[in-house]
């Protein structure tokens, strides 16, 4: 039992890390990035390739490939959604599902098709903690979410922080203070961008690289998020762990090929009786 | 300090601001009064450049603002607390004050004195501080917006119906701190629709109606017009 709920926190972080960057977005210009997932895949690839044809060692990839993601947030922001500013939010959300196949693509045609391994963070004995045995490449996972999701908090505290969030809220209100939602947008499209390519650099070893590697966490990140609360960004966090324990249970207990069933009836279920999230609130506006 | 010259908004077909001119002196309260519709708040949202579609010329000091983006008329000084309060509801007291100084924060500003600065003339606020901001009253919400409008250290304080919606022992008390706001210094320039209280508290007023100023002079004088108290006063 326990094994199988430590096993469901490592997935869940990797499910709160991207679920976050979709949150992220969505909270401060209102668009869900359907093309999360394909940007974790398209910086995985960077990374991959910066290993095996550069030949640069992991831990100057992982970084150098995180840059990468910021660049390509800032291309993706320049190219798609700053020339769609002015048109309604359904726009920019269908440009983002042909961002998916672009990208898709792309990849496809530049890192080729055929699947291939990704290296751990690092490879080294299982240890044993009260009976659970734990993989040391698992453990610094969930240290890396758990330290990322720690300094997002403490940025939100400072200036630009609460610029974003105050963005999020109200969106003239944000620019009577002097606020570049432009800034803030885009800002919004680099940090996301890393943490795609973080999540998809972490998940990788288990789920092997290749351009489809992230469909089905793409799809679990959503899940988290509509589960924690899309409104808020403690949601993804809380949202990401416990789909990730869920499934685990479900899929040892029930049966496997009900596992990501599972997690889909669980969104039904969670729109129709909370549609804010477990985290979420609403605040009505005094009059 | 700033002076509007022929102003005109449109929302697609409608007018809602036909060619005003307004001059604000600097160190005086000036209000504007009308009924809903007249267009105050989109004279307002136009100095501070939340609409596009304007035409005419806005001076700030001298220097033309009608183009400018929102971020660099704050920067300049001017300060819009707007209708309905607009204040950050998930983010706590003390947030929505530091966000208020946002403009100022590439300068040496000690963010401590500005809030105890804001503490001295809301009280309330301080007691409130770590508290989220959805959750105060509708008086205390009028209160964390103009105090956040302060933050900014404004030339211009501009208020969008301060009295809106509140009882009126706050009201007084709102109009009261705008006064002693004004004392220290602030320029302000209201909007309400409590034309008795506006008036008593300003040193010129303007009277929209639909669009165009239609009567204008020192708030004293026009306390006692005739016509104004008809219309405006209900005596």
């Amino acid at each position: 039992m326990s094994q199988v709920i430590v096993s469901g926190i490592i997935t869940g972080s990797l499910y709160a890390l991207a679920a976050l960057g979709l949150v992220l977005i969505f909270k401060t210009s209102d668009v869900v990035n359907f093309a999360q997932g394909e940007m974790a895949m398209f910086c995985t690839f960077i990374a991959y390739t910066f290993m095996t044809f550069v030949g640069l060692p992991y831990y100057i990839a992982f970084p150098l490939t995180i840059i990468c993601a910021g660049i390509l947030g800032v291309i993706v922001y320049r190219l798609i959604i700053k020339p769609l500013s002015k048109s309604n939010v359904l726009s920019i959300m269908i440009a983002t599902l042909g961002l998916i196949m672009i990208l898709n693509g792309l990849a496809g045609n530049i890192f080729g098709f055929e699947t291939k391994s990704f290296p751990k963070l690092i490879n080294a004995k299982n240890i044993n903690i009260l009976g659970v045995s734990l993989e040391p490449n698992s453990l610094l996972i969930v240290l890396i979410t758990f330290a990322i999701m720690l300094s997002l908090f403490f940025y939100f505290k400072t200036m630009e922080g609460i610029a974003i969030r105050a963005v999020a809220q109200d969106v003239d209100a944000a620019k009577l203070m002097g606020i570049s939602v432009k800034r803030v947008t885009v800002t919004t499209w680099i940090i996301s961008s890393m943490l795609a390519a973080t999540a998809g650099m972490l998940i990788a070893p288990t789920t092997f690289l290749d351009i489809n590697m992230m469909s089905e966490v793409h799809l679990k990140s959503f899940c988290a998020a509509v589960l924690g609360g899309f409104n808020t960004f403690v949601g993804p966090a809380v949202g990401g762990v416990l789909i990730g324990i869920l499934e685990n249970l479900v899929g040892k207990y029930i049966s496997l090929a009900w596992k990501t069933v599972f997690a889909f009836i669980l969104i039904i279920v969670m729109l129709v009786v909370r549609p804010n999230g477990l985290c979420g609130k609403s605040y009505r506006r005094k009059v | 300090m700033l002076i509007i010259k022929n102003l005109k908004v449109n929302y697609g077909y409608v007018n809602a601001l036909k060619g005003v001119d307004i001059d604000i002196k600097g160190g005086q309260i000036v209000s504007i009064l009308g009924s809903n519709g007249a267009g105050k708040t989109s004279l307002l949202k136009a100095v501070s450049g939340l609409v596009e579609d304007k035409s005419g010329t806005i001076l700030f000091d001298g220097q033309d603002i009608t183009n400018m983006s929102t971020e660099k008329i704050v920067s300049l000084g001017i300060s819009h607390c707007p209708e309905g309060r607009r204040i950050f509801p998930q983010l706590t007291v003390e947030e929505n004050l530091k966000i208020g100084a946002y403009v100022l924060r590439n300068k040496k500003v000690n963010l401590q004195e500005e809030f105890e600065r804001v503490y001295a003339f809301f009280p309330k606020l301080k007691e409130r501080r770590r508290q989220v901001a959805g959750t105060l009253s509708g008086g205390e919400q009028q209160m964390l917006a103009i105090g956040r409008a302060l933050m900014s250290k404004p030339k211009l304080l501009m208020l969008d119906e301060p009295s809106l919606g509140l009882a009126p022992i706050i009201v007084n008390e709102i109009f009261k701190i705008i006064k002693q706001i004004n004392s220290e210094g602030v320029t302000v320039l209201l909007i309400e629709q409590n034309a008795n209280g506006a008036l008593k508290i300003s040193d010129y007023s303007y009277v929209l109606e639909l669009g165009q100023v239609v009567s204008e002079g020192d708030s004293k004088k026009l306390l006692n017009d005739e016509g104004i108290r008809k219309s405006y006063l209900g005596a």
